[in-house]
């Protein structure tokens, strides 16, 4: 399902061409008859690609959450590779990260 | 002097404490104060010059104490304020035996106010067996009378010592248990009698204390030693953290207790980081990049994962580069792990950029800080350093830089090539070597070696010596090697005009080799084989025997003609080349040590040539594969072809 909406983000950036200044891309369309999920991709200018499943379930978060969300993201990202030991593609392990994410996970739920 | 208790505790009588009390508590002060030595402490220190002539209790061994003491959070904050600590901003000895007695009064239920201190109280307990001093508080409680207190507290004193020297030594609990076991059952307050032997002690022993203190009957509650033992576990980590770190006479007193203290740098520690740092980077005042970080970092052959975590806790402002605070805390942390201790959850206060930019000013950075250290440190080194010597090649340095480096000091530049490591473990451990090793100071000038770091040395991301990339194929086969062995003994032995015959065709397998080979080195054993082809080949490796035989399976269109060409223009230089090299031989022969490096040159010459060979082998067999498969292919044409020309 993740892969799937892998490509679908690739397809977006295709289609955006040369403006990719655009960072942000909220992806609303994966919506499943039966498991209703929906999926958030975003784009960074390097293209790193952040997808987030949501559970319908969950009385729609705003965008603005999401934005917010993927904003945090973002930036736990960078401290993340600005950390020499880290090899750009490895599971990221920082505990920070993982902190803000749960963090962020928590205050959704 | 300080007298009566802080001003804002002390609004009644003064602060009384009794004999027992009074030894207690000023352990337990001069532990917290022992901490503070680094300077965490702030706060006029010759307020509490007291007793005990120790510094501000630091506020961090003291929270842990009054954490140890397990009353509630509130109730600290409230003790801490009663106090005074709060209002005059440290933990003078004052408010320090305030603050013990309302801890007291908690833990005996009575409320936390100044009045509480007035009347008798049990001493105050602590779990975290931090202290022995409070365990064995714990213990005179059983005074169930005046004399036998007396001398209860006498062997308490000297349990007391006992322990303080057994504090480092980890044996906490074992020691704990005998003064923890007559179990307690809460004595009624006997105020009367204990406050008669109380006062006699008190007046027995004179103490810089402020006001003795009114007797009081001390509660006992023996899972306390019990809780000890979990307790000491930690400090047993510490204890031999800090003896590993510090050098000598280090400041033990400072880091005993508390669990702070691997966190906290010594100014040995400290000093070695900077001269790391500096060599790393120059300006102190810069930072060091990621990379050059990450490749220092690596050396110290902890795992990634762990460096990555190091790395993440260090570098408070996530910009991808150390400063040199940062830098320490890193460096600190990476050595403290490499000791055993595990990695925090987060920076220590101690570690934090803040506080070791003020705790420590800027290094000087001044030959003669330097030299001494680097002197105390060289005399560790040295005999390190002549093993290394020994052991590794030259070539393998580039290790955690190492706090000898520079015996004088002057070559500082030359440490940022000789990077060796050296935990502080490592230099502890080395100071007891003899001093005779600075007359190795000369050698490892170039290359200084650290102790441990010798594992370390050999594991480290330096590779062996490579072998020099000199692509001599030289030998076509085994047999060149004992050639060769055989030749140079014997060269330089006969003296004579030995030239080996003139390579007529060179074995096959020469020339395929021949196709990469350098020239005028080669040629010289080119055509020693030959030579010693036709005189020893049966005793040769199965390398020779799989060539010659896999020659004839090859149509050999190349390897022919390049055999051919080789031939001939090794056969003409092999003429020239081999007089010239007869002519070193007798220089050679002179000098037997010469011998025996241009043997062990040699031997390495012929390994790398038979690496070569295998290669080539393989190649060349892939080559007949082909070979192969084209001529299948041919014949198939071919014979398609007859039956039409046929007809």
């Amino acid at each position: 399902m993740v892969h799937t909406s892998l490509d679908v983000v690739d397809e977006k950036i295709s289609t955006m061409g040369k403006a990719l200044v655009d960072q942000r891309e909220l992806y609303l369309g994966l919506l499943y008859p039966t498991e209703d999920y929906k999926v958030y991709g975003y784009v960074t200018n390097s293209k790193v690609k952040f997808v987030m499943v949501v559970d319908s379930s969950n009385t729609a978060l705003r965008d603005n959450e999401i934005r917010s969300m993927f904003r945090k993201l973002h930036n736990s990202y960078t401290d993340v590779m600005c950390n020499p030991f880290y090899n750009p593609g490895d599971r990221i392990q920082s505990r920070a990260f993982d902190s803000m994410v749960t963090s962020m996970m928590i205050q959704v739920c | 002097m300080e007298t009566a208790a802080g001003g804002g505790c002390g609004s009644g009588p003064p602060l009384l404490l009794s004999e027992g009390e009074q030894q207690c508590y000023s352990e337990l002060f001069a532990r917290c104060a022992g901490a503070a030595s680094g300077g965490a402490g702030p706060g006029p220190p010759e307020a509490a010059r007291v007793s005990l002539g120790a510094a501000t209790a630091a506020a961090g061994p003291v929270a842990d104490l009054f954490r140890a003491s397990q009353l509630p959070a509130e109730t600290l904050h409230q003790i801490t304020e009663l106090c005074g600590a709060k209002r005059v901003g440290y933990f003078g000895p004052t408010q320090f035996y305030v603050a013990l007695k309302l801890i007291a009064a908690a833990q005996s239920g009575l409320p936390v106010r100044i009045e509480s201190i007035k009347c008798e109280l049990p001493l105050p307990r602590f779990m975290m067996s931090k202290n022995d001093g409070e365990i064995r508080f714990g213990n005179p409680a059983e005074l169930h009378g005046t004399k036998v207190q007396i001398p209860y507290l006498t062997t308490e004193k000297n349990s007391f010592k006992r322990m303080d020297d057994e504090d480092k030594q980890e044996a906490q609990s074992p020691t704990m248990s005998p003064l923890a076991s007559p179990p307690s059952s809460p004595p009624p307050y006997q105020r009367v009698p204990l406050s008669h032997g109380y006062s006699k002690l008190r007046s027995g022993t004179e103490q810089m204390h402020p006001a003795p203190y009114e007797a009081r009957q001390p509660l006992v509650q023996p899972e306390g030693p019990s809780s000890g033992g979990p307790g000491a576990k930690p400090l047993r980590h510490q204890a031999s953290l800090i003896r590993s770190f510090s050098v000598e006479r280090e400041l033990q007193d400072n880091n005993s207790n508390y669990p702070d203290e691997p966190w906290r740098i010594t100014e040995e520690q400290r000093e070695y980081y900077v001269n790391q740092f500096r060599s790393l980077q120059p300006d102190p005042s810069s930072f060091i990049s990621g990379s050059v970080a990450k490749n220092f970092f690596t050396k110290s052959k902890l795992s990634i994962p762990e460096l990555s975590y190091i790395w993440e806790l260090s570098d408070a402002d996530c910009d991808g580069a150390l400063t040199l605070p940062e830098f320490c805390a890193a460096f600190h942390l990476i050595v403290a792990r490499k000791n055993g201790y595990p990695l925090p959850e987060g920076l220590p206060p101690t570690l934090q950029p803040e506080y070791l930019q003020a705790a420590f000013p800027k290094p000087k950075w001044d030959c003669a800080l330097f030299e001494s250290y680097s002197e105390s440190m060289s005399a560790n080194q040295q005999p390190r350093d002549l093993n290394r010597m020994e052991k590794t090649s030259v070539k393998d340095v580039a290790d955690f830089p190492v706090p000898t480096q520079d015996v004088t000091g002057d070559d500082k530049q030359a440490l940022k090539n000789t990077i060796n490591e050296a935990l502080p473990k490592d230099v502890s451990e080395d100071s007891a070597t003899p001093k005779d090793s600075n007359s190795l100071k000369a050698r490892p000038r170039s290359r200084s070696y650290s102790s441990t770091s010798i594992e370390e040395a050999m594991k480290r991301g330096e590779d062996p010596p490579t072998p020099p990339p000199r692509p001599q194929k030289t030998h076509s086969r085994a047999s060149s090697l004992d050639l060769n062995k055989v030749f140079q003994p014997t060269v330089p032995a006969t003296k004579s005009g030995l030239l080996p015959p003139p390579p007529a065709l060179p074995p096959r397998p020469c020339p395929s080799q021949s196709e990469q080979v350098s020239e005028t080195e080669l040629l010289p054993q080119l055509n020693r084989v030959p030579s010693q082809a036709a005189e020893c080949s049966p005793a040769k490796k199965d390398v020779s025997y799989s060539q010659p035989p896999s020659k004839p399976i090859r149509r050999k269109f190349r390897p022919e003609n390049q055999s051919t060409e080789n031939q001939e223009p090794s056969t003409a230089a092999g003429g020239p080349t081999s007089v010239a090299t007869v002519k070193p031989h007798p220089t050679v022969q002179k000098q037997s040590s010469k011998q025996k490096k241009a043997i062990q040159t040699a031997i390495r010459k012929n390994k790398e040539a038979n690496a070569v060979l295998a290669r080539l082998n393989s190649e060349l067999q892939q080559q007949l594969k082909e070979v192969h498969q084209e001529r299948i292919a041919l014949e198939n044409q071919l014979e398609q072809l007859r039956p039409v020309t046929v007809l």
